[in-house]
């Protein structure tokens, strides 16, 4: 039961925001971490071609034997992509939480260009207090 | 030609004296007033069918409305960003949010007096600084944010000088200043509406905002008020 980490992706693929929480999975050097992100965004792409009934969203949870990937893809192209242990009930949940606190401390922040590297204390603050240590 | 006052040429070079920047024929894709040509009528019986217009509404109907955080603090971020573009500086980005502030602030101080007084039998206006000060922290503050302020304070070093204390400014709430700025305070905008109602009441001074966190509250902003010297002696009459 616990939250392993977050990504912020934009909506042309590139990293914005990524942050560990509780220890689980490997560390990667930040230059991996951008290149899977990149990797997810064009999975997230050609899954939402892949439903047999139409027009879908793209994937929504990916699970592995240790972990669960949950995807939150706003109206604005941005993904929000949390990781956390099969356990983890949560996670859409916390996923709306990030995005209203992306929404309050980021972009309604002068000092944040879009679509870039996210640098706001605001929102490093408001996700500690909302995720914590990513332990219950 | 009249200098137009300094405080009112912000950011177009134009002169307040030219009409046609003014005139609402003129077409400007600017400016979008509903129902432009109704300023010219006379005020009285509207023709059925055209909507008043805004100036024409009763003042007191939205007393206590409130306006959104939301669409305020993206205006406001927008503002910074504008301004912040065409700056040399810190010091020059406060004072133009001093300025923006400052036309927020005359209308501030004639509406607030206006709703407060007219009801009244016995209309007054401060005239001693003291009682202006307090009355900007509850009153000004609650007319804009919705509560007064958290604390006036007097310097001990300097007798002209007295500061306003806001613990979570509303205007600040979701900005945050990168590590080399931080000396900026966005309250510079509150701090020019302060001053338009100091000016407004006949005791200039100079306003400026400081970012003063504390542990508790990180966002902590002190609003320094630095009198004039003509207020100073006029007090001293009026002892």
């Amino acid at each position: 039961m616990a939250i392993f980490s977050l990504w912020v992706i934009n909506k042309a693929g590139g990293l914005v925001y990524q942050r560990n929480f509780a220890d689980g999975l490997a560390q990667l050097t930040s230059n991996e971490y951008l290149v899977l992100a990149g990797t997810l965004h064009g999975i997230h792409a050609i899954t939402s071609r892949l439903s047999p009934t139409g027009s879908s969203s793209g994937a929504q949870v990916i699970e592995g034997e240790t972990f669960k990937m949950t995807i939150l893809l706003t109206a604005t192209g941005t993904k929000f992509v949390l990781l956390t242990s099969l356990a983890e009930a949560t996670a859409d949940l916390v996923l709306q939480r990030v995005y209203e606190a992306y929404a309050d401390a980021v972009m309604k922040n002068p000092f944040h260009t879009p679509e870039m590297p996210v640098r706001s204390e605001g929102f490093d603050t408001r996700i500690t207090s909302l995720i914590g240590t990513g332990q219950p | 030609m009249q200098q137009p006052h300094p405080r009112f040429s912000v950011l177009s070079g134009s002169s307040l004296s030219s009409a046609e920047h003014l005139s609402p024929t003129a077409s400007s894709t600017r400016f979008s007033l509903p129902s432009a040509t109704s300023i010219n009528t006379a005020l009285g019986t509207p023709k059925p069918g055209v909507r008043p217009n805004i100036y024409d509404r009763n003042l007191n109907k939205t007393r206590t409305s409130e306006v959104s955080a939301s669409a305020f603090a993206f205006l406001f971020s927008e503002v910074v960003q504008y301004t912040q573009k065409r700056v040399s500086g810190i010091n020059d980005l406060e004072r133009r949010l001093n300025t923006l502030g400052y036309r927020a602030g005359t209308r501030v101080l004639e509406l607030m007096v206006w709703r407060a007084e007219s009801s009244s039998k016995a209309p007054k206006r401060e005239i001693r600084f003291l009682p202006a000060l307090m009355s900007i922290h509850t009153q000004v503050w609650r007319a804009v944010f919705g509560r007064p302020a958290d604390a006036i304070e007097k310097s001990v070093e300097n007798e002209d000088e007295y500061m306003i204390i806001d613990n979570d400014p509303p205007i600040e709430r979701h900005i945050s200043v990168p590590k080399d700025m931080n000396q900026l305070s966005c309250s510079s905008f509150t701090a020019g509406i302060v001053e338009a109602v100091l000016d407004g009441l006949g005791l200039p001074a100079r306003v400026t905002a400081h970012h003063t966190p504390t542990q508790q509250f990180p966002s902590r902003t002190t609003i320094l008020i630095k009198l004039d010297k003509s207020v100073l002696e006029r007090e001293e009459i009026l002892k």
